[in-house]
């Protein structure tokens, strides 16, 4: 029964997250504008997911809030969706394969998800036909956007994080990393113990 | 069981991604009463009242950095704005001279002068969400057609024409805006020849339209044609058919300086808006349609 709670906990609390995060984005962030452009927190939150929770649940995840944007905003159906699938997907990918662990990892994360993001949706405009001129400044536009998110990047991504954190699964490779670091030891030190040898972490 | 693991992965986002594109592909052939675009209704007609709470408890927050941000821009305008309210006293003169002749010539030939906003039944609105994408120029409003709101409504912030409502439901409405690749609008130049183009947005840039399929004015006329600075004002039809969902002379926007070989090669002007489309709280939509057209006559 608490086992079955505890894989509840993560699901729930990431509706609840993406469901939020929409609100606020459409009723105060879209409504502030800052340097002649909105930031948008939905991509930053999405890739923070995906860090944070890995390849299959950063994709669901934008799948969802992707669909929810579309369906609030009375956009194309599937467009945020379809860009917010790679973020969340590919943000996963890069920790199951690099397990990156650099404090600034979420904001070069943040950029390229930004990136894709606003170059995605207009290469799917352009696909789906653009009825009016379309200006250089548009390029401008992405830049200015991208800049303002990477910003904003890395404070979602600790809050994402504060939110996800406590019910997340234990990874064992970061728990024999946190293990390494903090002073406990790894299948060869133990060996070493064994046989009666101190190690550095040891006699510290 | 790595393997599996992998399996199961690829399997999923294949099926995601399948998902998006065949709403994308069923979405995009919809006719707007379509069951998407119903479910899409539904859910904005669901979530309004939350987002309208939301609106309300995240105003302080919105209000702080819009003041921030209002201080800084307010400073680098009011060089510009002297400048404007200086050629808008010397047209105000003219206007006022014209407003006269207008209404006694009116009187004689019995015409209905009574043209201004009141006439068109008002409803104000708040802006309660807002898209964030630089391709989707739309705003939600608070008000649908609980309030008499219909779809095509158009849709006036304090200094000028915003949009108009392009999906309704019954506690709220979708507004595309005048910068959205999808709107345009019949627009006329205040000038001597009262020049009347298509006006559209330049995609990509969100403080500029284009005035296009201007009549270039005869190289010994060009005092006639658009100069810099003057009013572009709704002409009062719509482009793509024949109804006037826009009442004429609201104001739009400003002619922008522009190159005259574009005005003579290519017909085309640039347009600066007058409202500010990205600081609009408050709307007003016009809910009556324009006497005459064919819209007026539906119930």
């Amino acid at each position: 029964m608490t086992d079955l709670k505890d894989k509840v906990k993560l699901p729930l609390r990431l509706i609840l997250l993406g469901f939020v995060a929409v609100l606020v984005q459409e009723s105060a962030v879209s409504q502030i504008s800052i340097f002649g452009v909105s930031a948008d927190i939905t991509p930053l939150v999405v890739m923070s997911v995906g860090l944070l929770c890995g390849s299959l649940t950063g994709a669901v995840f934008g799948f969802g809030t992707g669909l929810l944007i579309d369906l609030v905003l009375v956009q194309t159906l599937g467009v945020t969706s379809l860009l917010y699938i790679v973020i969340g997907y590919w943000a996963g990918r890069l920790r199951e394969l690099r397990d990156p662990s650099h404090e600034l990892v979420p904001l070069a994360a943040g950029a390229l998800a930004s990136a894709f993001a606003g170059l995605g949706m207009a290469v799917i405009q352009f696909l789906l036909g653009v009825d009016a001129p379309v200006s250089l400044l548009l390029l401008q536009q992405i830049f200015v956007v991208v800049l303002v998110n990477t910003l904003l990047a890395l404070p979602v991504y600790a809050l994402v994080r504060r939110i996800v954190r406590p019910v997340l699964p234990e990874d064992p490779r970061r728990r024999r990393r946190r293990a390494y670091t903090t002073g406990g030891l790894s299948p060869l030190q133990q060996g070493a113990a064994r046989r009666g040898l101190t190690s550095r972490t040891t006699t510290r | 069981m790595h393997d599996k693991q992998v399996r199961r992965r690829r399997a999923v986002l294949i099926l995601l991604v399948a998902v998006s594109l065949i709403l994308l592909t069923a979405y995009f052939g919809e006719t707007p009463t379509s069951p998407l675009h119903s479910v899409q209704r539904g859910v904005v007609e669901v979530l309004s009242p939350v987002e309208q709470g939301a609106n309300t408890v995240l105003a302080p927050v919105r209000n702080a950095a819009g003041w921030v941000s209002d201080t800084l821009h307010a400073k680098s305008q009011v060089k510009q704005l002297r400048a404007q309210v200086q050629n808008l006293t010397a047209e105000l003169a003219q206007a006022k001279g014209a407003q006269l002749e207008n209404a006694q010539l009116s009187h004689l030939v019995h015409l209905d002068n009574s043209i201004g906003v009141a006439a068109f039944h008002p409803v104000t609105a708040q802006v309660i969400a807002r898209d964030p994408t630089l391709w989707y120029q739309t705003v939600e409003v608070d008000k649908g057609s609980d309030d008499g709101v219909r779809l095509h409504d158009p849709v006036i912030a304090d200094r000028g024409l915003v949009g108009e409502i392009t999906e309704v439901s019954a506690t709220a409405s979708i507004v595309s805006l005048i910068t959205d690749h999808t709107v345009s609008v019949t627009a006329r130049v205040t000038d001597a020849n009262g020049d009347t183009g298509e006006l559209v947005p330049a995609v990509g840039s969100p403080n500029q339209l284009v005035l296009q399929y201007l009549q270039p004015p005869n190289p010994g006329q060009v005092q006639n044609g658009p100069q810099a600075g003057q009013l572009v004002v709704t002409a009062g039809f719509k482009s793509n058919s024949l109804e006037s969902w826009f009442p004429a002379n609201i104001p739009i926007g400003w002619v922008a300086q522009f190159n005259e070989d574009q005005l003579f090669n290519d017909g085309q002007i640039q347009v600066t808006p007058a409202a500010d489309l990205r600081r609009f709280d408050v709307v007003q939509i016009l809910t009556a349609a324009q006497p005459g057209t064919e819209r007026a006559q539906r119930p």
